[in-house]
């Protein structure tokens, strides 16, 4: 087929260089792109599409009643990565996930960072994410953030950046998996012998990562996936983590505690769980500790946790380092810690909580991106730029009446990835969620979720905003190689 | 296993044996009345007596015609039996244990879901059922078959067939049931020409026709009772069905033949047991209505206990799934 109309736009496209020729690590697939005859690449997306339906992979949208579940959008054209690069961005994220484990670790115990006058007290302090309830609690292995999903953009400048973590309960591993698969079975030719990383091993690091995080002592722990239920928006990802790892799916009815443990309530009786990979929020999992109106968690669970009976993951209170205004500390946080410089920058943070940055933010709206501290999901985002007066007024009286609540970046432009659009490529701006594990080891998924913003000129990638997503490659070319799992006391030395 | 899993397990697979039987019975009426006259033309309000919908229908319908209850049967939503509601019931429960089952038997499962749906706005379907309902029934052996090439046999798979079987059970008894209301108004009937037709509709409809004449050659009355209700080896027939169930209960609960440890399993030994050693002159000696309404009631009672020895946990239900589960499969039994 033909790809001379590609153009790219004022974005960094990952796929061509601005001379329209494909860049050293798209040029092997653009290759293959070409032989393929006029249609079809359009077939393929078009089988693809069947498939999604059939196999039934989906999300859920809140806030509409009927047909609640969607399709999962999926473009066949990968985001290519080159390993020379993805070295760099695999052990940024081995930093930043092993300093942010030390930092949620102290906030609960020492608070030495906060002694050493490195983060001021009342940032903290001020957080929703801060759960006192787990003053002192001591997780196996001294892991909080077991699992992670960090979001990455490329400026304009080619540069990588952090732009959040998340800490809670990252979703998207699932269709990540499923875009492989689906990529492998529609579009074999073109993907066979192109050296991409293979990512089909996640479940089994999951599922090692839970276990290895078992309360002391268990010989043969019990691991199970808990799931507020097929009403919440990432049921399948849920669905799809337990079977592959060979777990129970379990709703909080099905759990109770009993004699100091957590049980399963199954056709034969109780039976002891051990790890808890829970994909309900904090403030849901146990109504006796945290919100009693909750109708999802299971009373007790978090005195079991406490008594180290139960391990939990992420573990209660992780949510607190994914504040966005901690997260303008995080390079801070990791100097602190590890002595280090960070690798991979974030983008530069202005907190409305500070009088100046405040004012500086008030004075540009304009211009900025302001984001509230503790929203997921794309949600009360006012994009600078393309805001309205209107919008901007209301935005800076919300920011004047609780400035803790907000920060404020600067716009970047997101890269973009060549996209089919209505039979034709065109460039979309995409991000990009690589998965991190944090057990004995740290595993970082080489590649992860690329969401794509499929209208014309739009930043915002969220599934439930519109988007859709892509697979990525991590290419093994050269002498570079991925190199996903190292031991976490291996990389303590190393780094000592 | 969970218990909650076990409920859905059980469920899902009650759900799309009823949607095959909602389809067979459609069917049989159908090979019934085409070429029939105006008197057993127009026999469409047996289907509603045998499902047991009665009172449901007559609420949402003002008469029996033709088109009114090929609606209420195959499509109607507020109907919790029809075939649409069965499908989408059957897919609901599949998708609160997707982790559990084969992942060609949820794509399987999904396109049955997807074809109902979209035969549901053709009027094509409601014009002429008989290939939609073929569908179904085709439908319904794949998921059986991929179930059964592709799940481990285990605790999962043995509550999916006790669901089956206990579903079969139940509408291979209405499906006799049906000569009851059509095939004998009037005793003078029997033995007449025009009988051996309708006999022969009742075993196509269960799929029964070719079978039963390698092992009774002739069509009798007798022999087609024998056969439906108490053949040994015939898949459809209900002591067929109640010996499977009953097999599958002692996989998951271990008791050997001849004891048992929870009342489902003193239930269903109680009513196996008579069926083994009954007869079909017996059936016939107490009349074949009130035989097949007693076992019913049995059955029903076997239901219960299935719910309440394997599924119900001690707290009452939390969740907006739980409540709407539950709702949704009690207005079943």
């Amino acid at each position: 087929m033909r790809l001379a109309p590609y153009q790219s736009g004022e974005s960094f496209d990952e796929m061509f260089a601005p001379d329209g020729h494909p860049r050293p690590s798209g040029e092997k697939f653009v290759e293959r792109l070409q032989t393929l005859s006029e249609g079809s690449l359009q077939q393929r997306q078009k089988t693809a599409d069947l498939s999604l339906q059939n196999m039934g992979i989906t999300f859920n949208v809140y806030g509409h009643e009927a047909g609640t579940e969607k399709v999962w959008p999926f473009d066949l054209l990968p985001r290519i990565i080159d390993a020379h690069e993805w070295k760099m961005v695999e052990s940024g994220l081995r930093q930043r996930i092993h300093a942010l484990n030390l930092f949620v670790d102290d906030l609960y115990n020492d608070c030495k960072i906060i002694k050493d006058g490195k983060i001021p007290e009342e940032l903290i302090l001020s957080s929703k994410t801060l759960r006192s309830q787990c003053k002192g609690y001591h997780p196996p292995q001294g892991v909080w953030c077991h699992i992670t999903g960090v979001d990455l953009i490329r400026d304009r400048d080619g540069q990588i950046y952090v732009l959040e973590d998340n800490l809670r309960c990252p979703s998207g591993v699932s269709y990540v998996l499923e875009n492989r698969e689906l990529m492998k079975r529609t579009f074999s030719h073109v993907f066979q012998g192109m050296s991409v990383a293979p990512i089909e091993d996640y479940p089994e690091q999951l599922l090692k990562t839970l276990l290895d995080c078992a309360p002391e002592g268990v010989t043969d722990p019990t691991a199970v996936v808990l799931t507020p239920g097929i009403y919440n928006s990432a049921y399948f990802e849920h669905t799809f983590l337990a079977q592959q790892m060979g777990v129970e799916l379990v709703q909080g009815s099905d759990l109770v505690v009993e004699n100091g443990y957590v049980h399963m309530k199954t056709t034969r009786g109780l039976r002891r769980v051990d790890v808890i990979y829970r994909r309900i929020d904090d403030d849901f999992i146990d109504p006796k500790c945290f919100r009693p109106d909750s109708a999802l968690g299971v009373d007790h669970l978090m005195d079991v946790c406490r008594a180290g009976r139960v391990t939990l993951a992420n573990a209660p209170g992780t949510g607190v380092a994914d504040d966005k205004a901690v997260y303008a500390y995080v390079p801070d946080i990791i100097k602190y810690y590890l002595g280090e410089e960070i690798i991979l920058p974030n983008v530069p943070t202005h907190l409305c909580s500070d009088e100046k940055q405040r004012n500086h933010v008030l004075g540009n709206l304009d211009k900025l991106v302001v984001k509230p501290t503790n929203e997921s999901g794309g949600y009360g985002i006012l994009m600078g730029p393309q805001s309205s007066q209107a919008e901007r007024d209301k935005c800076a009286d919300a920011i004047r009446a609780n400035p803790r609540e907000w920060i404020a970046q600067p716009m970047l432009n997101l890269s973009t990835v060549p996209t089919l659009v209505e039979d034709e490529l065109k460039p979309r701006h995409v991000d990009l969620r690589p998965f991190v594990l944090c057990g004995k080891d740290i595993y970082v998924m080489p590649g992860g979720l690329t969401r794509v913003a499929l209208k014309e000129g739009s930043m915002v990638v969220n599934s439930s905003q519109g988007g859709g997503s892509k697979d990525t490659w991590i290419l093994r070319n050269g002498n570079s190689i991925p190199e996903p799992h190292i031991s976490r006391a291996a990389w303590e030395d190393k780094n000592a | 296993m969970l218990s909650r899993v076990a409920s859905s397990v059980y469920w899902l697979s009650r759900y799309v044996e009823r949607a095959e039987n909602v389809a067979r019975f459609i069917d049989v009426n159908y090979n019934l009345t085409l070429g029939e006259t105006d008197t057993l033309g127009n026999q469409w309000a047996p289907l509603i007596f045998t499902t047991g919908d009665q009172a449901i229908y007559e609420e949402r319908y003002e008469s029996f015609t033709r088109e009114n209850v090929l609606k209420f049967l195959l499509f109607d939503e507020k109907n919790p039996n029809s075939i649409l509601s069965c499908a989408s019931f059957a897919r609901e429960n599949a998708r609160t244990i997707r982790e559990i089952i084969p992942s060609v038997v949820w794509e399987q499962l999904n396109q049955f879901f997807f074809m109902v749906r979209s035969a549901a706005s053709l009027d094509a379907t409601l014009d002429q059922p008989q290939e939609f309902c073929e569908r179904v029934r085709l439908a319904s052996h794949m998921l059986v078959g991929a179930t059964d090439a592709t799940m481990s046999h285990g605790e999962a798979w043995h509550f999916s067939r006790v669901g089956r079987m206990i579903e079969r059970a139940d509408k291979t008894s209405r499906i006799v049931d049906v000569q009851y209301y059509i095939l004998l108004p009037d005793a003078h009937d029997v033995g007449s020409a025009l009988d051996v037709v309708r006999w022969s509709a009742l075993l196509q409809s269960a799929s029964a026709l070719a079978m039963y004449r390698r092992q009774y050659g002739k069509i009798l009355p007798d022999h087609v009772a024998d056969f439906l209700i108490l053949d040994s080896r015939f898949p459809r027939s209900m002591h067929f069905c109640l010996a499977k169930a009953q097999q599958s209960l002692r996989s998951i609960t271990g008791s050997t033949a001849g004891t048992f440890s929870n009342l489902t399993e003193q239930r269903i030994g109680l009513l196996c047991s008579n069926m083994d050693y009954t007869s079909v002159e017996n059936i016939i000696q107490q009349g074949l209505h009130q035989y097949i309404d007693g076992f019913q009631k049995q059955l029903n009672l076997v239901g219960e206990a299935i719910q309440d020895d394997f599924f119900t946990s001690k707290q009452s239900p939390q969740t907006q799934t739980q409540t709407r589960q539950t709702a949704s499969q009690t207005q079943t039994s």
